[in-house]
């Protein structure tokens, strides 16, 4: 609103006289239904006809118009800025001056809503204006907008509103930006060519954007060699993927040097219209099921004179053949087209490279999720040898204690501090309250344990259904951890893929340290391998196993809030991430979170990188790798890292 | 056991014979299992519909019972519910399903019996039974648009056609992929990628697009994401730093149901496309919208299929009433040319190939989980089968005069009057 | 009675009493058809009791594997699924084609060979934006072959998987998990558009026989609920065959000690690996019985859940009993499809209404948990003890 009645006062100082009271807005009113519709095809010829009144007026409405702060009156489709102060009754204020017009009710007007490439074309409309303006927001604004969708003429502007940038930051951009044009637009060939080799190793996706259509080519034919000049290669459709003889023959028909190829379908219909008496060219219809009757009836016509000669494919390989075809550079400039070719090949090479560490990156991402999905089972199933078919509903149970946390607590930081240990609270007790009712009763029959424990998981799945409803519930991330790490604009990896890779691995260190250098863990490892033994050195076998259970549980609560603030919070969480989570533990060895993180890094690497071999299938990638699971259970039954001695025992 | 329960089924198709009285309408929609989450709306909406119908004094003097059951996400079990309702339940209508897959297990048995049934999602189109009405978008009244919306006003020269791997994805890229190509761009511009259902690691597709645009050309998303998906991509995208003017998204499967589970701060400026927005100004609307949070809650939203049901079912009594009976021959004979305003104004017309004409609105998204209307087109005949693929553009749907669902217009004759499954 | 299976009957009453209800529960709902009787059975209810009867099919199969051989498959699905996959293939391919050379009988000119095919698959591959017939349709216009691949497909897949796993002594949770990965793997290979089986939409209109279109469904479900019924007392008498042979003595064995058993130089791979795969081709065959009746199949349906339900019917029915897996296949999946229709009706507490659809998950949960602790015998063990000493 501020800005309005910083426009209505500007208007009351600087009103061009020329330009009288009513006459801008009876211009703008000249223009009503397409500024209205709003469309990117009408819109050029109506910012034109604006910005010619040279008035400071219409740099405002160009503003009001890109911010969507322009009303009309359904009546009359009157153009107005408005002012409000209770979302019911407006005011209405005149283009020209800001001079109050009227008041309308709310369903008396509508707010004129550009489409986003509207905003855009107004955007670099303005940008002499703004670049130039005052106000550093406007200007970095302006040049983002300019960076979507340069023309030639903005090199101008661009280059006084560099010399002109106090502010540094802003400057390196308007400088790169500035680069970036000269080696498109500039006239002249040195500059561009020096423009080239400045970008030289630059991976960043503005200057590929730049430099990659320097070496666009337009595909050629001649019956001629070609000459040299622009020319870029080439290209012989009988082997070559970009061009296949059928089309290259359909170039020939169209310039008019063939005559064309009836396909099957038009020979097809020339025959019904050609059928005379139940026969065609002499063959009975009955008998035109088969292509070689097909063909001597079409053939019989084509000697009456009745429908055009056939090609066969043999004429069509030589009529090709004897074409030339190849591309060319759409670029004119010799000197552009090797400096630009000379600098992509250096900005690949780091591209590639740039390639390979984010797909490492995404590995180790999915790996890290594959883990802490995993790592409470690697205690409950690694270490106690409980087959918890309820671990994924455990991790749905922490998510939705983060759901609920955050309705309580607005801020997203505080909640999600405070969601952790309360999702640890949660899954603790009821992991503890589920070892204590169910699977204390079944430590001797573990497949009995699987089926008791599937029936808590469906009817804990049900439950979550029927108290948060099945829509997918929000766990919003603070905005700390919203954006991503961007190393350059190849590899990136969110901050919340890197916070969930710091969690497995605090959590890994963590688990280690409790297993191997605290008395529970050697409690815990003592009831394991011989519950009796351990009974008569004095352990409570009974409060271990609880405690250890609660652990594990508890822990797959935490992870369960990770999950959800990077993915989803459904009822079926858990069912997601439990076929996996076993085969983790399975393949990287019972008993042992090394074995774990062995197998969550085997399974996310390989999944990530079957999908890199095969990109547009992730179901196929998760498919191979199931099946090489499989396969490597063969080799290496009791996982990647194996437990010796009694301890392995069944 | 089994006994038992014959008998009790016995008593049910006995009890079914004496209450023949009333009209009884069938809601098969699931309640339970994956697809809850987008059906259970559904449910509520035509018991809410029903409610206000037999409030006005139900249909020909006689009171609507809605029939519940629930199909439960299995695919199979929507063709039992659907038997189980026309020949023991004896409705005379039914209002149901989503997914593409629940219907084409529906269609036979529908088809066999000769029910009658409202469909009101966004669908891959070619397809026209003699039994069921599209009261949802067919591809060119949503995706055609769409991608006509990015060419000419958003200046889109490449595209990623990202869905999720089922028919209504494939089927949809199949025709826009033909139909770009068509306008002009080249097929290495068209990148096309599928996940599955539920799918959750989005961050290599994500920068796969972003490295679309290394050859400058301006990128667009065409997003046939289906339900929970969408969530994960989204958060990867707002992660990613993406905004809507650098590679500008239109999802042709999310609405205002889906953006409840999301932050939409980050998003705000990306697309769908549908034939209504919950954020549509007009008076229907407002009083839809109005009965529907004071029954279901003030955090509720509206959305598109929820539309297609309120003019379904509007139609449906309105047919009903001129046939003066349920019927369902005489009903369906009524339905063509049927019309009933829009809840985003105009007219919404029933045409002989059993879709709607309905106008088609591009919305971009808010910070408040809404959609900014920001284009609006006349209302468009549903086209069953799309003029943008050689083998269907030959092929017309016209149950009034031709009584044909699937008729070559080439050899002027009927190719099947039952539908493929 | 006479012959060797007279003897066997004699001795083993209870499978006279299995097959003597069969029988009987046939008749009656025969009767009650809409087709041959007084029509108080509804043909979606003959659709429902036949597809209960191929439940019960393969929970005869998992009980062997299971309960006889202490093999706790979560696969078996995945061979269920595949029998009704393979017979799903000719059922929609010849029906396809009769309607392509009807609707061709009023083209101008005949089609060709090639056209034909074409056509056809424009019509099955549609839904799924293709038009060429992937190399596993192969044989799908051959009534006869695509019957024999109902058990050969998923045979061989059981015998390579079997033969696999226990050579290299997987066992217990293991070979469950094992199991449970196969059946993923195999699903999320089919849900893929490409696996040129249609995808997601899987195979649909399977109750439209080919060439019988105008034949009425209610009679149609009738011979599926007889080739059902067959199917189920014939794979009854097999099975108890088997476990009340020396074989049988091996395989129970094998499940309470297989170190023993193999001390005492029997191959226990061997044995093991026969049952999986006799139960894997049992499993099949109750597949390409039910997906007819059931008329649509799709990935979803072998899913890993699935599996697992079929565990938790043999548990609930009671394992090591064959009539215990009966029990238990036909009451949980009746009860489930009874509860989760909307049929069962709502009970009010005055706050709040337990609404059946909601809940009966959780109940199904909650007592399967209450079975495995305290009912570890199931239906069948409470069943045992009137029957005892009837066997003997």
């Amino acid at each position: 609103m501020l800005r309005v009645i910083c426009a209505l006062l500007l208007a009351l100082f600087f009103i061009a006289p020329a330009y009288g009271q009513n006459a801008f807005q009876d211009l703008v009113q000249t223009h009503a239904p397409q500024i209205i519709k709003g469309s990117v095809k009408t819109a050029p010829a109506v910012i034109a006809d604006i910005q010619a009144t040279k008035s400071p007026a219409a740099t405002t409405f160009l503003q009001n118009w890109q911010s969507k702060d322009l009303w009309y009156r359904r009546a009359d489709d009157l153009i107005v800025t408005v002012t409000t102060d209770d979302n019911k009754t407006y005011t209405l204020l005149g283009l020209a001056d800001q001079s109050v017009i009227g008041t309308a009710q709310k369903s008396e007007i509508k707010q004129i809503k550009p489409n986003s490439g509207l905003r855009g074309l107004l955007g670099t409309a303005l940008v002499g204006a703004q670049l130039a303006s005052d106000d550093l927001t406007t200007r970095r604004s302006s040049l983002e907008s300019l960076a979507r969708d340069p023309a030639p003429e903005h090199l101008a502007p661009l280059r006084a509103a560099l010399n002109a940038e106090t502010d540094a930051d802003l400057r390196a951009k308007m400088l790169r930006l500035e680069r970036l044009l000269t080696l498109q637009y500039d006239t002249d060939t040195d500059e561009r060519v020096a423009a080239i080799n400045g970008f030289a190793g630059d991976l960043g996706l503005d200057v590929r954007a730049r430099l990659n259509p320097l070496l666009d080519t337009r595909l050629q034919l001649s019956q001629t060699p070609p000459a040299a000049g622009t020319f870029a290669r080439m290209i012989t459709p009988a082997n070559d993927e970009t061009l296949s003889v059928t089309d290259a023959y359909a170039m020939l028909v169209a310039k008019g040097w063939a005559s064309a190829d009836i396909s099957s379908d038009d020979k097809r219909k020339t025959l019904i219209v050609n059928i005379e008496n139940g026969t065609v060219g002499g063959v009975d219809i009955a008998d035109l099921n088969t292509d070689e009757n097909r063909d001597v009836a079409y053939a019989a016509l084509v000697d009456a004179g009745i429908a055009p000669i056939d090609v066969s494919d043999a004429d069509i390989v030589s009529a090709v053949e004897t074409a030339y075809f190849y591309d060319t550079y759409i670029e004119q400039s010799p000197a552009v087209i090797a400096a630009a070719q000379t600098a992509l090949k250096r900005i690949n090479t780091k591209v590639a490279i740039s390639q390979t560490v984010d797909l490492f990156l995404d590995g180790l991402s999915l790996a890290s999720i594959f883990f802490l999905a995993a790592i409470g089972l690697a205690i409950t199933f690694g270490v106690m040898r409980v087959i918890n078919m309820a671990h994924g509903e455990f991790i749905m149970m922490g998510a939705y204690t983060g759901f609920v946390v955050q309705q309580v607590i607005t801020n997203y930081t505080l909640s999600i501090i405070i969601a952790i240990p309360a999702a640890f609270a949660v899954t603790f007790a009821a992991g503890v309250a589920m070892e204590r009712l169910i699977i204390r009763h079944l430590y001797h029959r573990p497949l009995e344990t699987l089926l008791a424990t599937f029936g808590v998981s469906i009817a804990l799945q049900q439950l979550a259904k029927n108290i948060f409803g099945t829509q997918a519930r929000p766990l919003t991330s603070p905005d700390w951890l919203g954006g991503a790490w961007q190393i350059n604009d190849v590899i990136a990896i969110s901050w919340i893929r890197v916070a969930i890779f710091v969690l497995s691995i605090l959590f890994f260190l963590m688990l280690w340290f409790t297993l191997n250098k605290t008395r529970l863990g050697l409690e815990t490892r003592a009831v394991t391998q011989n519950p009796r033994m351990a009974a008569s050195m004095g352990i409570n076998p009974d409060k271990i196993n609880m405690l250890t259970f609660g652990l594990g549980s508890g822990i797959a609560g935490i992870a369960g809030v990770a999950i959800g603030l990077f993915a989803k919070v459904t009822s079926e969480l858990g069912s997601d991430y439990i076929v996996q989570s076993f085969m983790t533990v399975v393949v990287g060895g019972v008993g042992n979170i090394w074995g774990t993180l062995a197998g969550a890094a085997m399974i996310g690497f390989l999944q990530k990188g079957i999908e890199w071999m095969n990109p547009s299938n992730t179901l196929a990638a998760q498919t191979f790798m199931i099946i090489f699971i499989i396969i490597f259970i063969q080799f290496r039954p009791r996982g990647i890292i194996a437990l010796k001695g009694r301890a392995a025992g069944d | 056991m089994m006994k038992k329960l014959l008998l009790a089924s016995a008593l049910t198709s006995v009890a079914a014979t004496s209450a023949m009285a009333e009209i009884k309408v069938g809601i098969l929609h699931s309640l339970s299992g994956t697809m809850a989450i987008s059906e259970t709306t559904l449910k509520d909406t035509m018991l809410m519909l029903i409610e206000q119908q037999n409030a006005k004094g139900g249909v020909n003097g006689e009171m609507l019972v809605p029939v519940v059951v629930d199909p439960a996400s299995d695919w199979p079990l929507f063709a039992e519910k659907a038997r189980e309702l026309i020949s023991v339940e004896n409705v005379d209508v039914i209002f149901g399903n989503w997914t593409s897959v629940s219907r084409k297990s529906v269609l036979p048995v529908i088809e066999e019996l000769n029910g009658l049934l409202f469909y009101p999602v966004q669908y891959e189109g070619e397809e026209s039974s003699k039994n069921v009405f599209y009261t949802g978008a067919a591809p060119n009244q949503q995706a055609i648009p769409a991608t006509d919306y990015f060419l000419e006003e958003l200046g889109v020269e490449k595209f990623a056609l990202l869905g999720t791997d089922y028919v209504y994805p494939r089927t949809t890229n199949k025709i826009l992929e033909q139909y770009l190509q068509d306008k002009g761009i080249a097929s290495e511009d068209i990148f096309v990628n599928y996940t599955p259902f539920g799918h959750s690691d989005w961050s290599k597709i994500v920068s796969d697009v972003v490295a679309l645009g290394a050859d400058g050309k301006k990128v667009g998303v065409i997003s046939t994401i289906n339900g929970d998906a969408n969530i994960g991509f989204y958060k990867e995208l707002a992660a990613a730093g993406v905004s809507a003017d650098d590679i500008p998204v239109v999802a042709f499967s999310v609405g205002e149901e889906e953006l409840a589970g999301l932050d939409t701060t980050n998003l705000v400026g990306h697309l769908a496309a549908w034939n209504y927005f919950q954020s549509a100004e007009g008076e229907a609307n407002a009083e839809f919208i109005k009965t529907w949070k004071a029954k279901m809650g003030e955090d509720r939203v509206t959305n598109d299929p929820m539309e297609a049901h309120y003019i379904g079912f509007n139609m449906w009594v309105n047919a009903a009433t001129e046939a003066g009976t349920t019927d369902v021959d005489a009903v369906r004979e009524k339905m063509y040319g049927q019309k009933f305003p829009n809840l985003t104004g105009g007219m919404a017309e029933m045409l002989p190939n059993h879709h709607l004409a309905k106008p088609v609105l591009i919305g971009e998204i808010q910070d408040n989980g809404q959609f900014d209307i920001i284009s609006q087109t006349a209302e468009v005949p549903g086209d069953a089968w799309t003029d943008f693929l050689p083998e269907s553009a030959v092929l017309k749907s016209d149950w009034k005069d031709l009584d044909c669902g699937m008729y070559n217009t080439e050899t002027n004759s009927c190719v099947q009057v039952k539908s493929n499954y | 009675m006479q012959g060797p299976l007279g003897k066997f009957m004699l001795k083993h009453p209870s499978t006279l009493v299995f097959l003597g209800l069969l029988s009987l529960f046939t008749i009656i709902v025969t009767i009650g058809s809409e087709a041959f009787g007084y029509g108080f059975v509804s043909t979606s209810f003959v659709k429902t009791l036949g597809k209960t009867l191929c439940f019960c099919l393969i929970a005869i199969a998992m009980d062997l594997v299971w309960g006889y051989c202490g093999i706790l498959s979560l696969g078996h699905f995945a061979f269920f699924g595949l029998g009704g996959y393979m017979i799903g293939m000719w059922l929609m391919y010849e029906r396809t084609r009769l309607i392509v050379v009807n609707a061709a009988e009023n083209a101008q000119i005949p089609m060709t060979h090639q056209e034909i095919q074409d056509a056809i698959g424009t019509q099955i591959f549609g839904v799924v934006g293709g038009s060429d017939f992937p190399l596993v349709w192969a044989f799908s216009h051959l009534f006869w072959v695509q019957l024999a691949l109902v058990v050969l497909v998923p045979g061989i897949l059981a015998l390579i998987f079997g033969w696999l796993a226990f050579r290299s002594r997987v066992t217990g949770v293991y070979l469950s998990i094992l199991t449970q990965a196969m059946t993923l793997a195999l699903a999320l290979y089919l849900f893929q558009n490409d696996s040129g089986l249609r995808g997601n939409n899987g195979l649909s209109g399977l109750q439209n026989l080919p060439g019988l279109e105008s034949t009425d469904q209610s009679l149609i479900s009738m011979w599926f609920f007889w080739a059902s019924a067959f199917a189920l007392g014939l794979g009854y008498l097999l099975v108890k065959l088997i476990v009340e042979s020396k074989l049988g003595n091996v395989v129970r064995a094998i499940r309470d000690d297989e170190a023993r058993v193999r001390f005492l130089g029997y191959n226990v791979e061997v044995y093991k690996l026969f049952i999986f795969t006799l139960t894997a081709v049992i499993a099949a065959i109750a597949g390409a019985l039910y997906y007819p009746q059931a008329g649509i199949i799709n990935p979803a349906e072998i899913a890993p859940i699935a599996s697992i339900y079929l565990a938790v019917w043999v548990a609930i029915g009671g394992r090591g009993r064959i009539y215990g897996a009966v029990i238990g296949a036909a009451v949980v999946s009746l009860l489930s499809s009874w509860f989760t229709g909307g049929q069962a009706p709502d009970i009010s507490l005055g706050f709040y209404t337990i609404k059946w659809v909601d809940w009966w998950l959780v109940l199904l949960g909650i007592s399967f948990v209450i079975v495995t602790l305290y009912v570890p015998k199931g239906i069948g063990g409470l069943f045992d003890k009137f029957t005892k000493g009837a066997e003997q």
